[in-house]
């Protein structure tokens, strides 16, 4: 038995029976980062020496008969989320050498619940990105074929868990980060609805729009570890007073007389691959056999989803981003007056991409533009989130592909901005309404790459995703 | 719409970056693209539409004005972090010259 190679559920049953202990669980994901990670590149941070000195501690709560859910399961975090005392680079030069005074609340919940932190996971930086090469820490390949990307913001989370280097990933998705990396390696992630997770502790990108959610290689998986994830943080003031339902006893729940929608804009999209449609029409009809519903529908502003993603989110981005300028915490450049110090710091510390965003961002919010580019966008925000909520009065969930397209080439699409966002033309407009989406696996390509399934539900019923996806994906 | 190397230069100074020539043209040409995308949303009528700001319908969420200690710790951590300092002071170029 591989330990490394199990799911959350199986570790915990192994490590309860005493087939194996907390320290030969971690141990195991430890050898395979040290054997992986110069050729994958998943990990930015390992930290060994305390991943083992938690397992000794977790392996003691387990004699005593003192486990919680997830006592000495090891898990990785996306760089771009803080984590105490442990560097936390956002996979940007500026924060080389930032250790952050804090946890993310979501990081402390895990860790609470008996979780060990074993290193945190490359990406692209801050976010900014569908592919991972945009870390100032080179890219992220594909396990699954190493001349091909990891997708991205979220790359080496979705990697590292694809690669059997962790049992389970907490990322970050604010328009596909978590899903899109998650078809493109096989694995499971889930968007919550924004305002479900508290996003204290994650570097902000889109404030509107960011959430923070696990990927793993079940659902089941994604469900426990969900659970424990979600709810009201007094620290994040985004985040909703409503109960969170339990997602555990979703699982397996029968899905017959359920109503299933699905966008002809997505599925008649031109640039559609064919495996891909195939795919996912193969997994429609069998949720028809197990007695759902399906029915066509139409979401109009579909199209408008991307522009106005690359409206918001680089706007909100470029006033977020206004705090990394060298002078509470990160790296500083030597500068003749205070303005050089800040562009120096920032031209230094910042990728190509990211000082894009800026730029677009300011640009947008700009004397003279701000009404007919953020003001217009949040109009359209609206039109998008109206197709939505129209379509939920007919349908229980939305199934469409993740993305239009398995995995791509690295460096194919890296100097054509427009042909990378438009990657997250299946991710987007969920994002910009605020609902919750899964992705699943949902088979290969001839070629072996994954194809991602994408459930998306109502606003906080994300309930119905882990019960349509358990019935897709066990 | 274009956005020319001037147009450039002046949002990058309101950001706070440094570009070079090179970078400053590659920018124009890149934001042009990208802006001619966006005008996409002129497709679109939003005449009398509202805005959408937030999606979770919470308003005036507030806290009591209260100062909440921190550790030693933390204290110590936060201070580690400064790029420069003299003794727990954080150290900075001076604004006025």
């Amino acid at each position: 038995m591989n330990l490394h190679e199990l799911t959350i559920v199986e570790a915990a049953k192994g490590l309860r029976d005493g087939s194996f202990s907390a320290t030969n669980l971690v141990q195991a994901c430890l050898d395979r980062i040290a054997a992986r990670n110069e050729t994958v590149n998943a990990f930015i941070s390992v930290f060994a020496e305390e991943a083992l000195a938690a397992a000794a501690k977790a392996d003691e709560d387990l004699a005593a008969g003192n486990a919680k859910p997830l006592t000495g399961i090891p898990f990785g975090v996306k760089d771009a989320i803080c984590t105490v005392g442990q560097r936390s680079t956002g996979a940007a030069k500026m924060l080389d050498a930032y250790v952050p005074s804090h946890d993310a609340t979501v990081v402390a919940k895990l860790k609470d619940a008996g979780a060990i932190l074993i290193g945190k996971q490359n990406c692209d930086a801050f976010g900014h990105g569908a592919s991972n090469e945009n870390s100032m820490y080179g890219p992220v390949k594909n396990p699954h074929d190493l001349g091909k990307v990891s997708g991205g913001s979220s790359g080496g989370s979705a990697a590292a868990l694809a690669d059997n280097q962790c049992l389970f990933s907490i990322a970050e998705d604010t328009g596909g980060s978590i899903r899109q990396p998650a078809a493109f390696c096989g694995v499971v992630g889930l968007r919550p609805s924004y305002g479900r997770n508290s996003r204290y502790g994650i570097m902000p990108m889109g404030s509107s729009l960011d959430t923070v959610g696990p990927m793993t290689k079940t659902v089941e998986d994604l469900a426990l570890v969900q659970e424990i994830m979600a709810g009201h943080d007094a620290n994040d003031m985004t985040t909703v007073p409503d109960a969170v339902q339990p997602l555990t006893s979703a699982m397996n729940k029968k899905v017959e007389g359920l109503t299933v929608g699905i966008p002809k804009e997505y599925m008649e999209l031109e640039g559609l691959d064919d495996e891909v449609k195939q795919a996912i029409t193969a997994q429609v009809e069998a949720l028809q056999q197990q007695g759902c519903i399906i029915k066509e529908i139409s979401l109009p502003h579909t199209t408008y989803a991307i522009a106005t993603y690359y409206i918001l989110v680089p706007s909100e981005d470029s006033s977020n981003l206004g705090r990394l300028d060298g002078i509470r915490y990160g790296s500083r450049k030597e500068g003749d007056s205070l303005f050089d110090v800040y562009a120096q710091t920032r031209r230094d510390g910042f990728p190509e991409e990211v000082k894009r965003r800026i730029m677009i961002g300011t640009y947008c919010l700009s004397a003279g533009y701000y009404d007919a580019y953020y003001k217009k966008a949040q109009r359209v925000r609206t039109k998008i989130m109206q197709d939505f909520t129209e379509a939920f009065s007919d349908v229980d969930v939305i199934i469409a592909p993740t993305s239009p397209f398995p995995a791509f080439g690295i460096g194919e699409k890296a100097d054509d901005p427009i042909a990378m966002y438009l990657a997250d033309a299946f991710v987007c407009p969920a994002a910009v309404a605020g609902m919750p989406a899964v992705s699943i696996p949902a088979g290969k390509t001839e070629a072996g790459l994954p194809i991602g399934l994408q459930i998306i539900a109502p606003r906080l019923a994300e309930e119905k995703l882990i019960q349509v996806a358990s019935a897709i994906h066990s | 719409m274009p956005v020319s190397a001037e147009d450039v230069a002046h949002i990058a100074k309101l950001a706070r970056l440094s570009l070079n020539e090179q970078e400053i043209e590659m920018y124009a040409t890149q934001l042009s693209g990208i802006f001619s995308y966006m005008s996409l949303l002129d497709e679109v009528d939003t005449d009398g539409v509202e805005q959408t700001c937030q999606v979770t319908g919470l308003e005036d969420i507030t806290r009591e004005d209260l100062a909440v200690p921190i550790s030693d710790e933390q204290r110590a951590a936060l201070i580690a972090a400064f790029p420069e300092r003299v003794g727990d002071l954080l150290k900075v170029q001076a604004v006025f010259t």
